[in-house]
């Protein structure tokens, strides 16, 4: 009974979002102030309904409830309940719902923080949301339902989630990649809200911002920590496979970032406006792209998830729908668009627009070479693959330039600049970068390429010409309190943001550059060296889980033969799949990363072992995560506080 | 031409530009980046209407199942073989280093590397995908004749 509840609960949630759909824009439509004074209780209520239903999820699936198909293919009764509660979104249909949860809460909360927005745009907005709600929940319940059941021949004990899924970055990494997913659907429907109202002010872009950082923090934070999850849990020590399902994700955070330095242009200075719709459109397409990629199985993928193509058709058709209208719309009321303001060729206007087709070119490089494969294969040219060589010879390329004017672009002032002063500064900034990116390198290794210093001295570059224009910009002030208190959260962010990818880009390098693997068979006793590293073997030892066993390999290491760590890595055999799993063992550090997978038994007592030696790794995840904070402190803006009673209601 | 009109066209050719160069970079490190994908029969009756052999030296991508039995590792070393089979002839694959969690005998995999005889190859990387039902999209092709295939909900049979 219980879970035919969840099940209508969403099919009063969907009814919810249809009349949030049609109420509320055939009220803008036609100026009934009644019909747009519905939004935001609808929106309320099918968030309440939806969480309601996922609630029921959870319930059911903490209860070991087998006779539902979902839960008996997700979850087993041995399993902790933290990774029960995480197996309601580790399979298809559960994502999906999860999905739901993310879309109804950002509409409730775009419902509820919206108060002083005009009528009409308010309506509007949340009548789109609700279009997007109704696709989903159709999708849902039509062909995706969790609570389906497995009558009157059920299993007693489920199938357990995916061991590789049994991990705590996997608890939070699908509801922070959604949060952010769906969080540009709030961008979106802005976008779509002021073309159907015809007035693409700053108004509009000032009111998208703050939704379109956040949900853009959350997306970088999601990506951040897949990442550190296929790292710790994948047992490779790879961080990045630029595999389809990667890409899928890549895109839309690429163009978020355009969207919002372009929102950050058409808000101060009125310029940009038609493109940064189109942006906001592009973002959100590429989100629902993504799904389609991952959930159709037309992309070979090493791991796509539960593949079928009739749901696939249907991301397809949804998605053809949302792009075709979307562009449509804009197709008929991008003439109507003019900018305001003028500026000149040297001017922070065409830094940002530079930076905006670095990053469009970028997002065409992955799609095209995620695309390629399987237009290749549809044309009935056969299968290939267009592996990691591709996209790390094309970024290795792009970063140059766009790492540059990174450094660059923050200097230049609205309007116009004087070359010669700006000139003079960077060359200062590039003597400096020399110096210092020079004194690391040498100092820290033996050997360095020519492209390794390129690269470093990039993120050496930001870095010095990010914090240079800080000192700039707070020393024009009489004190530097006072200077420091003048600069707004926005600018905060930039600072972030960039230094964040300065660390990214730093670790991608250093790492792809110095870090050594070697794979050894050793005996209890016996030692092998990496690097200055020592290791030495303890033996293993058996292993009892709570629904796994296995075998763990003890090391010791030692670094001029002082004790540094113990490492202990295990090789898990999980009871319900009969699945092998690695858990490697990591010693993290600032500057490296000492990683080591137990491999298999090679007979009377050796074992295979695989040493990695992984210098600046995590810099890599702490630039993720400086880059995410970057997108929510803008929250935290005095100018997107909501202001009191300064609605004006006009219908 | 007005300030307008001019920038406009300032911004068009900036995106033809950048959309250009995107897609004369793409075209030029796809050349060297697209590795093929043969079946075992493929590689060794050739792929295609024109029964196309790959030449020594190929990179290529090969997928297939582990014949079961084939496994033959050295007990010192890392060097590992094993002979991969579609429908038809066997293939043998030589690799060093740990196979992954998910590689078994009987299992689909997934293995780039360089051709080094008409049916050796020699892998540089072996992927199996992380679910334990996993038959790689292409090996299911070759093998049954399917071009997708739905999951089966079949818990009963199991338990």
């Amino acid at each position: 009974m219980i879970p035919e509840i969840g099940y209508f609960s969403l099919v009063l949630a969907m009814g919810l979002s249809l009349l949030l759909c049609i109420f509320p824009l055939w009220g803008a439509y036609t100026g009934n102030l009644r019909l747009m004074r519905t939004a935001p209780s609808l929106a309320v209520g099918q968030c309440l309904l939806v969480l309601f239903s996922f609630g029921v999820l959870i319930y059911i699936t903490l209860t070991d409830d087998f006779t539902v198909a979902y839960v008996a293919h997700h979850s087993s009764s041995t399993l902790p309940w933290y990774y029960k509660v995480t197996s309601t979104w580790g399979g298809h249909e559960g994502a999906i719902l999860l999905w739901l949860v993310m879309q109804a809460s950002w509409t409730a909360l775009v419902a509820m923080m919206s108060k002083s927005l005009p009528w009409v745009l308010r309506a509007r907005v949340l009548g789109v949301l609700g279009f997007l709600g109704v696709g989903f929940m159709l999708y849902t319940l039509w062909m995706s339902s969790p609570f389906e059941r497995l009558l009157p021949y059920y299993p007693v004990e489920g199938r357990d989630l995916n061991p590789l899924l049994q991990d705590p970055g996997m608890i939070i990494h699908p509801p922070l990649l959604y949060m952010g997913y769906v969080g540009l659907s709030v961008s979106f429907s802005f976008a779509i809200a002021a073309l159907l109202t015809g007035k693409l002010d700053n108004t509009w872009a000032k009111w998208s911002r703050p939704w379109t950082m956040a949900a853009w923090g959350f997306l970088t934070l999601g990506i951040t920590i897949g990442s550190w999850w296929a790292y710790a849990e994948l047992g490779w020590g790879g961080w990045w496979f630029w595999d389809p399902v990667e890409n899928a994700s890549l895109m839309p955070w690429l163009v978020a970032t355009a969207l919002l330095h372009s929102l950050a242009i058409t808000e101060k200075r009125g310029v940009f406006k038609s493109w940064t719709v189109l942006l906001a459109i592009a973002a959100f397409s590429l989100c629902l792209l993504g799904t389609f990629i991952v959930r159709s199985g037309i992309i070979v993928s090493v791991h796509a998830f539960a593949t079928d193509p009739d749901r696939g058709l249907f991301i397809l058709s949804f998605l053809a729908l949302v792009v075709g209208g979307s562009l449509a719309l804009y197709g008929l009321r991008v003439s109507q668009v003019y900018s305001e303001g003028r500026y000149k060729l040297v001017s922070r206007e065409v830094g940002l627009w530079v930076n905006n087709i670095f990053l469009v070119v970028a997002t065409l490089i992955v799609l095209l070479g995620t695309l390629l494969p399987m237009i290749h294969k549809e044309l009935g040219l056969g299968s290939i693959s267009i592996g990691v060589p591709f996209f790390n010879q094309m970024f290795a390329i792009l970063i140059v330039p766009f790492a540059i004017l990174m450094g660059m672009a923050p200097m230049l002032r609205w309007k116009q600049n004087k070359l010669p002063p700006l000139a003079k500064k960077w060359a200062g900034i590039f003597v400096a970068t020399i110096v210092i990116t020079s004194a690391w390198l040498f100092s820290s290794f033996d050997e360095i390429s020519t492209l390794t210093y390129l690269a470093t001295a990039l993120a050496v570059w930001i870095c010095i010409a990010t914090v240079v224009d800080l000192v700039e910009k707070v020393s024009v002030h009489p004190s530097t309190a006072q200077g420091l208190k003048r600069l707004g959260m926005s600018y905060w962010a930039m600072v972030l943001g960039h230094v964040g990818i300065a660390f990214v880009i730093a670790s991608v390098t250093l790492t792809s550059a110095y870090s050594v693997e070697r794979s050894v068979v050793m005996k209890k006793g016996e030692t092998a060296t990496l690097n200055d590293y020592e290791y030495r073997f303890e033996g293993v030892n058996e292993i009892r889980g709570p629904n796994y066993g296995g075998h763990a390999g003890e090391v010791t290491v030692f670094k001029d033969g002082e004790y540094v760590t113990l490492l202990h890595a295990e090789k898990r055999l999980y009871d319900v799949g009969m699945q092998f799993m690695t858990e490697a063992a990591i010693d993290d550090g600032f500057f490296r990363d000492l990683y080591l997978a137990l491999g298999e038994s090679m007979g009377n007592g050796a074992w295979s072992l695989r040493i990695y030696h992984k210098p600046y790794v995590r810099w890599m995840w702490l630039g993720g995560i400086l880059i995410s904070v970057a997108g929510f402190i803008v929250l935290a803006d005095k100018r997107y506080r909501r202001r009191k009673q300064t609605s004006v209601e006009h219908a | 031409m007005n300030p307008r009109r001019k920038k406009r066209l300032f911004a068009v050719v900036a995106v033809i530009f950048g959309i250009g160069s995107a897609v004369g970079l793409t075209l030029y490190a796809l050349q060297e980046n697209i590795n093929l994908f043969y079946t075992p029969s493929e590689l060794i009756e050739g792929k295609g209407p024109e029964k196309e052999l790959p030449y020594i030296g190929q990179k290529l991508r090969i997928g297939g199942m582990v014949v079961p039995g084939s496994v033959d590792r050295v007990e010192t070393s890392l060097d590992v073989t094993f002979k991969l089979i579609d429908t038809g002839p066997m293939v043998t694959i030589k690799y060093h280093g740990i196979l992954p969690d998910l590689f078994r005998e009987g299992q689909g995999i997934v293995a780039q590397g360089t051709l080094v005889e008409p049916n050796v190859i020699e892998a540089f990387e072996v992927l199996a995908k992380h679910d334990e039902e996993y038959m790689p999209a292409e090996i299911a092709e070759a093998v049954k004749g399917i071009k997708h295939e739905k999951p089966k909900y079949n818990l009963n049979s199991e338990n």
